[in-house]
């Protein structure tokens, strides 16, 4: 960058040179190719897409969508920052959902909104944090461990809505309606926002802060960078594992109770791992290719695909599983851009 | 008791192909961890051709053809591009599924379960001839499963280029200096590997089964994934783990009969898989202390 290029330039020539960008435009172009190999007319979908997103009124959903989606973002980005996969999201969210349900109905709503939210962390939290010494005890990767636990975590959620916690004389896999104390506070006229959403974004600015400013931040960054180069410099690797894991538990168990504690104001079985927000984050974490500041933009644009999927679905006929596929694509492509970008001229082989 | 030992055989063929495969790449060197969506894939697409020709077989053919391709998308960033083969592989396993679900409505015309009576299934070996106790309720596909691990058991263990797959593996730096191409034998396990999980896919929705449905795999690729890191490069220790796994699928099946909610039947799989990894992974470590 030695000749005096102008700036104006340069600055959209490094944008559109980051792997995110590369990636999102690759996998739409993807996107629209899958589109007309099956038939689709991009000039209807994109528009339908945007619609679902934003107008008719889904602009609530879709912020509602975004909530889930950016916490279990964190929830997968702060294990790993330190190297550790957390794949078990699912788990986290489930059973941090029942427990906040479970907490709600039999303190009778004494402990408002706040105390199901506390249990719910603190579940999702244990959960993740068992991979932990099964990793630097036993070597067995988080990867595996944390996807192993999460489908019985699922199951034991679901056993838990359908009998002990059902609702009686339904037949339904749902707990009863949460007492009314328990119910999250709306946001203005918004049924779906609720200040989840301002909770949401507090804890993940604390996160942004606490990795980019704080010792442990350092630390946790040096032990994804080379495990054995911060263990020599004397972090301590196993106890951060296990907070690294732990805290990305709890904001799985939260996002589950924030949803459950939100409308339809009960736990029902299934909903809070069928909108598949675990991978959608997941997505949109390594999109961001390991810059956390974009993880909130990323997340974001994610969302925006997801929620407009199901308008795509509405108008244009287009299975809303179209987004998933971008999503797949996405990470693939990501993963080769991150390579590329590392190892610009390749060596022989 | 041979029904039980029938529903083992049963629910441990798929995962005991997808196993082979992600073991042949652990043996050269990568790490695959994209079985769950190759599985996944590979059944669809087993359906898919069989409902398309009619013939169960063509339906293998076509999930086998289908899932090699398919595996390509983990083999060139990989092995070509050295991409990070865990992300490379987390994308894959969701694109399967989106895949699968997309092309499935896109298809069929709806989504879920599709199972139709022009689907046709596997023959059972006592259907063509073959009756015996335990065997005669199994898809050919079953015996061939078990006759894969003892070719890839000789095969790792006795053949050249099995004996070089195992040095590329080892040191591939040491492989390349006596003139191996690395990335070809790494390709080809990915891609075998691809292969065999269409096989393991076509298992699972013509032969255990006759249908497909979103998500079938259910976490079976997961367990192969363990079952490669309990086996090493020893393709019977393997087997033993898919064996245990589909003994826990079995009795947690045969206990939801009698009583047992459903839930648990799900979990116990998982759980046992997940134990005997620990168990494992401890016995090993009270043998070599790092």
């Amino acid at each position: 960058m030695s000749s005096p290029e102008p700036r104006a330039r340069a600055v959209a020539r490094l944008i559109a040179g980051t792997p995110a960008v590369v990636s999102l435009v690759g996998a739409l172009l993807l996107t629209t190719l899958v589109m007309l190999a099956v038939g689709v007319d991009p000039g209807l979908a994109y528009p339908a897409l945007l619609r679902g997103a934003f107008m008719d009124g889904n602009l609530e959903y879709t912020l509602a969508a975004y909530v889930p989606t950016l916490g279990m973002a964190v929830a997968f980005a702060i294990p790993f920052r330190a190297g550790e996969f957390n794949l078990g999201g699912d788990g986290q969210l489930a059973l941090g959902g029942i427990t906040a349900a479970a907490l709600a109905l039999s303190t009778g709503g004494a402990g408002s909104f706040v105390l199901p939210l506390i249990g719910a962390a603190l579940a999702g939290a244990l959960l993740a944090a068992l991979s932990a010494p099964l990793h630097t005890r036993l070597g067995i990767p988080a990867i595996v461990s944390t996807l192993l636990l999460s489908v019985p975590a699922v199951s034991l959620a679901s056993y838990l809505a359908r009998f002990p916690l059902a609702e009686q004389g339904t037949g339904l896999a749902q707990t009863p309606l949460l007492p009314l104390a328990a119910h999250l506070p709306s946001l203005g006229a918004s049924t779906y926002v609720t200040i989840g959403l301002p909770l949401v974004a507090v804890l993940t600015v604390l996160w942004l802060l606490a990795d980019a400013r704080t010792v442990p931040g350092y630390e946790i960054r040096a032990l994804g960078a080379n495990r054995e180069f911060a263990r020599y410099g004397g972090v301590r690797v196993s106890r951060l594992t296990a907070l690294t894991l732990a805290a990305g538990g709890a904001f799985g168990g939260l996002v589950g109770g924030l949803i459950v504690l939100g409308a339809p104001y009960r736990f029902v079985d299934g909903a809070l791992t069928a909108p598949g927000y675990t991978f959608t984050a997941i997505a949109a974490v390594l999109l961001a290719a390991g810059r956390p500041l974009a993880v909130p933009v990323t997340v974001a644009l994610l969302t925006i695909l997801q929620a407009g999927g199901q308008g795509m679905e509405r108008e244009a006929g287009v299975p809303s599983q179209l987004t998933q596929i971008v999503q797949g694509l996405i990470i693939v492509i990501v993963a080769v851009a991150a390579v590329a970008k590392a190892r610009p001229s390749r060596r022989p082989a | 008791m041979t029904t039980f030992l029938a529903a083992v055989l049963t629910a441990t063929a798929p995962v005991v192909l997808a196993a082979l495969g992600g073991l042949l790449c652990s043996v050269s060197g990568v790490f695959n961890m994209a079985l769950e969506g190759q599985l996944l894939w590979g059944a669809f697409t087993a359906v898919l051709f069989s409902h398309l020709t009619g013939s169960a077989w063509l339906g293998v053919a076509g999930a086998v053809l289908c899932t090699t391709l398919y595996a390509l998308l983990l083999s060139v960033p990989a092995v070509t591009f050295r991409a990070d083969p865990v992300v490379v592989a987390v994308g894959t396993n969701l694109l399967a599924l989106g895949l699968t679900a997309f092309l499935m409505r896109q298809i069929f015309g709806s989504g879920g379960t599709f199972s139709s009576p022009e689907l046709a299934g596997l023959p059972t070996l006592a259907a063509l001839g073959l009756d015996a106790p335990v065997a005669g309720s199994q898809s050919p596909l079953v015996p061939v499963a078990f006759l894969l691990v003892a070719a890839a058991a000789w095969w790792l263990g006795h053949a050249r280029s099995g004996l070089r797959l195992r040095g590329i593996g080892q040191h591939a730096e040491a492989a390349e200096s006596i003139g191996l191409r690395v990335p070809l034998y790494r390709h080809a396990a990915v891609l075998g590997a691809g292969a065999l999980c269409g096989l393991g896919g076509a298992q699972l929705a013509l032969g255990n089964v006759t249908l497909f449905s979103e998500g079938m795999s259910a976490g079976r690729g997961w367990v192969a994934v363990v079952a490669v890191m309990l086996a090493g490069s020893r393709p019977w220790l393997g087997l033993a783990a898919c064996l245990l796994f589909g003994a826990a699928e079995a009795l947690g099946f045969r206990l939801q009969g009698l009583g047992l909610p459903q839930q648990a039947a799900d979990a116990a799989p998982y759980l046992i898989t997940l134990l005997a990894l620990v168990v494992v992974a401890a016995a090993r470590r009270k043998e070599a202390p790092v």
